[in-house]
């Protein structure tokens, strides 16, 4: 008894081992092709007041930190400048007086 | 002090008042948000930081090749100033990096490399503070070397693999984010001009002192 009538069992029997290789081969692609887990929840659902809390690190902080680091350290550096130079020319002032009025006898 | 030096001082302070402006008006980064906007000064004290390298490193050269001693107060003047708008870099880098990266500090190529130019300059300056007689021949030795170490720390990040932003962000910025960044580095070469000239008119006042104290030991000799 045939399974299909007309057709040879030996052409079944050939399209059966063609279709079991293409499945093998087949299954992989399929395999890569499925959707990436999901992080929904799927073992169990949690109130969203029960998660842990993340690190929430305010920026404007940081950013004002930032520019008055910036502005202090200039600011600090021109005064700086501005005594040594001052203190030079006081030195300056002083000696010059005491060049000019010549040589000790 | 030079002709140049009040119109500058007045050109400079007019950047800085509408640098802030620019800065609040440039869009937010897309993964950074509004720390990124730390970069606006941190890049551009990076830059007066590099001017002052390469001033420092041909002033040193001066000194050293052409026996040039009036190059040798521009090249300490210079030191000072890559030690300032260095300390600004390093300061606002980490303030950047704990939002940004989540850490205060990471031992990557470009932050380390920058420090060790740090360094570097502030050696030279211990040097000339407690360096005694020679000491400007074996600094500037030291400043020329820091200029060309100079180069190696802006292109580390292209090197190494490192945390840093590398140096293709700069070029690409769009347009809203690259005039506030160019703007406030003009301003930070501005700056860092005016400062190369006070402080190198404090160190020619200095020789000028220490002509006067030969002179008067020569009177009372």
């Amino acid at each position: 008894m045939k399974l299909i009538p007309n057709v040879p069992t030996r052409v079944l029997l050939m399209a059966g081992v063609l279709l079991v290789i293409l499945c093998a081969v087949a299954a992989p692609v399929a395999a890569e092709m499925q959707p990436p887990p999901s992080s929904a929840a799927q073992d169990g659902f949690v109130p969203i007041d029960q998660l842990q809390p993340k690190e929430q690190l305010p920026a404007a902080p940081l950013v004002m930190a930032a520019y008055s680091v910036a502005w202090l350290v200039i600011f600090g550096y021109v005064w700086s400048i501005w005594r040594r130079l001052s203190q030079v020319e006081q030195e300056i002032t002083s000696v010059s007086k005491r060049v000019a009025g010549g040589p000790r006898r | 002090m030079t002709t140049f030096f009040t119109p500058l001082t007045v050109l400079v302070a007019a950047m800085f008042v509408v640098a802030p402006v620019l800065v609040v008006g440039a869009p937010y980064e897309s993964s950074m948000g509004l720390v990124q906007k730390i970069f606006y000064f941190h890049f551009p004290s990076w830059m007066a930081m590099f001017a002052a390298t390469a001033v420092c490193g041909v002033a040193s050269a001066r000194v050293l090749f052409m026996g040039r001693k009036d190059s040798d107060a521009t090249a300490l003047a210079a030191a000072e100033l890559v030690v300032v708008f260095g300390l600004i870099g390093l300061i606002t880098g980490p303030l950047w990096g704990r939002k940004a990266w989540g850490v205060w500090w990471s031992w990557d190529a470009r932050g380390t490399s920058a420090l060790v130019l740090w360094l570097v300059f502030v050696s030279y300056l211990l040097l000339r503070r407690f360096g005694g007689p020679g000491s400007e021949r074996l600094s500037a030795a030291v400043g020329l070397f820091g200029m060309f170490n100079a180069p190696f720390v802006y292109w580390s990040v292209n090197l190494w693999r490192t945390l840093h932003p590398k140096t293709s962000v700069v070029p690409s910025l769009p347009v809203a984010m690259g005039v506030p960044l160019w703007f406030s580095t003009v301003a930070f070469l501005g700056l860092f001009m005016l400062l190369l000239a006070m402080r190198t008119q404090l160190e020619r006042r200095r020789a000028e002192l220490d002509s006067l104290h030969l002179a008067l030991e020569d009177n009372h000799g």
